[in-house]
């Protein structure tokens, strides 16, 4: 059975479980068993309709103190439910939750495990996967050589499967150790979708030359409905906060559409944004090295040039 | 306090990737080496900062890999920590690396053992969370900045969207991440000390792998920028929408 690790926050099923059932679910078709669910604590969201995505049953630990994330004891939970469940692959989505307790579930099961992975496993010969490495400048295929294999998937490699099935709901009851972590404050910012979970994403570098010429990218960013990010220069001189750094030393990201405006196109920075679907690059350098990595460019002034491009973008919104 | 900071060898961020034999080994023709900058810039730069205020803190190091690894080990010695552990093991295997620290850090009794979220090679991000198997001890990831008052640890972490704070008490391991600390460079005197601080080889123990790498690929190459002209924006909203279909 192919079990899936369902991530919450704040009672919130997060959007990178969606697609970490639609892998493994896929996965369990490839291997001709079942795709499950295991939920830790409780959630606003309808989890029956996790079944949308490929899940047959949702196993759900109703404890409210597994609603605070440690990985330490959601580690030694997973293991112990996907034990009693007699899982044989476990499949994590990559995002911070993921990578945190992933590998501790394969020390628990003793697993081999592959972080990071892009595509569904080679299950001809063997059980080959593979997984980005070098910050995304390379694909490495790594065969886990055990009876039990753990997986997390990077977001946005798969996409949400959605379809029309019902998960049904089994409760179970493992032991949840106490937590040593006591969580003192929580800062959220508000009403912005997490970079890494983004479809769109809008992102600025030097050549915006200021914090305060920022607004021209917010405007487009909000015609999109997009969120923002930058170049490492940028976050260096705090000119924007250093949650926004994408890059090989920032975030990794894969949005469908990545506007790069006023950046030169570092290797560190392509690290971080190359498995973007579709890659645009506005730059007054023609020779610009981003140029080369990207799917549109324009070259010319971005002060023009991005106005004009929420203005189409408005434009064609209002149209349609 | 004792801390334990993990320290692996990567590529320079700017080193051209490349394979050779048929695409299995990562090619090392030409490459220059460095400290993981996570591990360099963030893990250790903290526990130096913790000697600092504190100069009965003790900094052990550890490298897992073969004697290729010494120079980097020296020159994380060169930024600080008091002596360095080289296992001498060079399986890649997260799982193997991972059990080979966990037994350094079982008799070394650390209160506080600090990785980077990831190297920049293999892109694991698995090390902390491992040892937190391993040891049953917390783990704290993507930990932006760490205080220490006593037994106790106040750490804020990163989480999706935001920044959590929490209180926990020692010992801990954390995954380190840019906010822990700010770089530095390795100056004369460090250096000079670095050349006499004790390195400790320990033969290898952990010879079982769980995973193989079987090959590595390049991505495939962009079919080619297109470009569209700047007054006109209206084109690339319609390629966008049309061709590539993304808005």
């Amino acid at each position: 059975m192919v079990l899936i690790y369902i991530d919450q926050d704040d009672q919130e099923i997060k959007k990178a479980s969606f697609e970490a059932i639609s892998y493994g679910a896929a996965l369990a078709k490839q291997l001709g068993t079942s795709a499950e669910a295991l939920l830790l604590g409780t959630v606003k969201d309808n989890v029956s309709d996790l079944g949308k995505y490929g899940a047959s049953k949702v196993h759900q630990l109703n404890n409210i103190a597994l609603n605070n994330f440690d990985a330490s004891v959601h580690a030694n939970v997973v293991a112990a439910a996907a034990k009693l469940l007699g899982a044989t692959v476990l499949i994590f989505a990559h995002n911070i939750n993921g990578r945190a307790i992933a590998p501790a579930v394969a020390v628990k099961l003793s697993a081999g495990i592959v972080t990071g992975a892009c595509a569904l496993p080679n299950t001809d010969t063997g059980f080959v996967v593979t997984k980005t490495v070098f910050s995304g400048k390379a694909f490495a295929s790594i065969q886990i050589d055990t009876p039990v294999k753990v997986i997390s998937i990077n977001q946005n490699s798969f996409g949400v499967v959605v379809g029309d099935g019902t998960a049904t709901i089994q409760h179970i009851d493992t032991p949840v150790p106490a937590s040593k972590i006591k969580i003192t404050a929580t800062d959220k910012i508000k009403g912005e979708v997490p970079l890494t979970e983004a479809n769109l994403v809008v992102s600025g570098g030097r050549g915006l030359k200021g914090p305060e010429h920022w607004g021209i990218l917010l405007d487009l960013a909000k015609s999109l409905g997009a969120s923002t990010a930058c170049s490492r220069p940028v976050s260096d001189a705090d000119w924007r906060p250093h949650h926004e750094h994408v890059g090989q030393t920032g975030i990794q990201i894969a949005p469908n559409l990545y506007i790069a405006i006023g950046i030169s196109g570092a290797i560190q920075h392509l690290a971080g944004v190359n498995r973007s679907k579709t890659i645009v690059v506005i730059n007054k350098d023609p020779e610009a090295p981003f140029f080369k990595a990207a799917d549109y460019g324009v070259v010319g002034d971005a002060f023009e040039i991005v106005p004009a491009l929420t203005a189409a973008i408005l434009k064609s919104k209002a149209g349609a | 306090m004792k801390i334990l900071v993990c320290i692996s060898k990567t590529p320079d961020t700017t080193a051209k990737i490349a394979f050779t034999e048929g695409n299995t080994k990562f090619d090392e023709n030409g490459v220059q080496w460095i400290i993981n900058p996570y591990d360099e810039w963030y893990s250790l730069v903290k526990a130096i900062v913790l000697k600092e205020k504190d100069p009965g803190v003790i900094i052990h190091l550890i490298t897992v890999g073969g004697s290729d690894t010494e120079p980097i080990i020296r020159k994380a010695l060169a930024l600080g920590g008091d002596e360095a552990i080289r296992v001498n093991n060079t399986n890649t295997d997260s799982m193997v690396v991972a059990q080979e620290i966990a037994a350094i850090a079982k008799e070394g009794a650390y209160d506080l053992i600090l990785t980077g979220k990831e190297t920049i090679d293999y892109n694991s991000a698995s090390i902390g969370s491992m040892l937190c198997a391993l040891l049953d001890t917390t783990f704290i990831p993507n930990a932006i900045a760490l205080d220490i008052n006593g037994t106790t640890a106040l750490v804020k972490r990163e989480i999706d969207g935001g920044e959590e704070s929490c209180e926990t008490s020692l010992p801990i391991i954390l995954s380190c991440q840019k906010g822990m600390a700010e770089q530095r460079i390795p100056n004369m005197r460090g250096i000079m000390a670095a050349r006499t601080k004790p390195l400790k080889v320990v033969e290898a123990s952990i010879h079982n792998a769980t995973t193989a790498i079987k090959k590595f690929d390049m991505p495939p190459p962009k079919s080619g920028v297109k470009l569209v002209d700047a007054g006109n924006m209206d084109e690339l909203v319609r390629l966008l929408k049309e061709e590539a279909k993304v808005i």
